[in-house]
């Protein structure tokens, strides 16, 4: 069967990456900002299943799933901390939260 | 000769919705996109072999994380910001050129990455057996990393209850 070859996973797994990184540089939403930083997390994930498949060594998978739960780990501490900041400043716009600009 | 057209395909839908993430005015669309996104990305995993990922794709990312984010959402009930949609602002201009800068500087440096299409895979490469067999034989690299990311996962529940609970 006819495969795709290593070259177009990693330019889309380039393309994610770069639009996650996008969204936290342009967006003021620390929600928008979250999901921009799975998007990242997400590009790394296809390049890591592109290597395991062009080397046909399965812990490209096996990491995939560290990440995986790194990613929940980081969602459920920064979701949290998003819960906080509504409640002490009513806001969930970054630029609002200045407490440390000198 | 079709899983090359699968892929592009599946592909060109994870990169629109991850456009529509990062452009989405309201959350909610951003998250749905977001859930479009993660559902390309797990039909690329399937074409490239990787059945395992694929599920957990579905069931973690799509399925578990998504859900946390909408109900987070939610429970903030925040109102659209006004504004003109196109923001102009120059941070925004300065941040979509860096990542642009980015993205381009990636592709390049991808030239030297050999063509051809990949090697013939085994019959059972990224099954769930394969998958766990790598983590847990006897001399597996992977079996300390495992129960580490157990313990990593425990501790980001407790940080998550202290962190949202009003008194302890």
């Amino acid at each position: 069967m006819e495969t795709v070859g290593l070259f177009p996973v990693l330019a889309v797994s380039a393309a994610l990456f770069a639009i996650g990184v996008a969204g936290v540089l342009t967006r003021r939403n620390a929600l928008i900002v979250f999901m921009s930083v799975e998007l990242m997390l997400n590009a790394v994930n296809l390049s890591f299943v592109a290597f395991a498949r062009e080397n046909l060594a399965v812990d490209g998978h096996v990491f995939t799933v560290f990440v995986m739960a790194v990613a929940a780990a980081e969602a459920a501490v920064g979701l949290a901390l998003v819960i906080l900041l509504f409640r002490n400043r009513v806001t969930v716009d970054l630029d609002d939260l200045d407490l440390l600009k000198g | 000769m079709t899983q090359p057209v699968l892929f592009y395909f599946f592909s060109l839908v994870a990169v629109v919705s991850a456009l529509l993430v990062v452009t989405a005015r309201n959350p909610i669309s951003s998250a749905l996109a977001l859930v479009v996104c993660f559902f390309g990305l797990a039909a690329d995993y399937v074409l490239l072999d990787a059945h395992f990922v694929a599920v957990i794709q579905v069931l973690v990312y799509a399925g578990a994380i998504m859900v946390l984010f909408i109900f987070v959402i939610m429970l903030l009930n925040l109102r659209e910001p006004g504004g003109p949609i196109l923001d102009l602002s120059r941070r925004a201009l300065l941040g979509v050129a860096a990542a642009g800068l980015l993205g381009v500087g990636l592709i390049v440096g991808l030239e030297h990455v050999t063509g051809g299409t990949m090697p013939q895979v085994p019959g059972d490469f990224g099954t769930i057996a394969q998958v766990g067999a790598a983590i847990f034989q006897p001399d597996s690299r992977w079996l300390l990393p495992f129960e580490v990311v157990s313990v990593l996962l425990t501790v980001a529940v407790i940080g998550a209850v202290v962190l949202a609970k009003r008194e302890i």
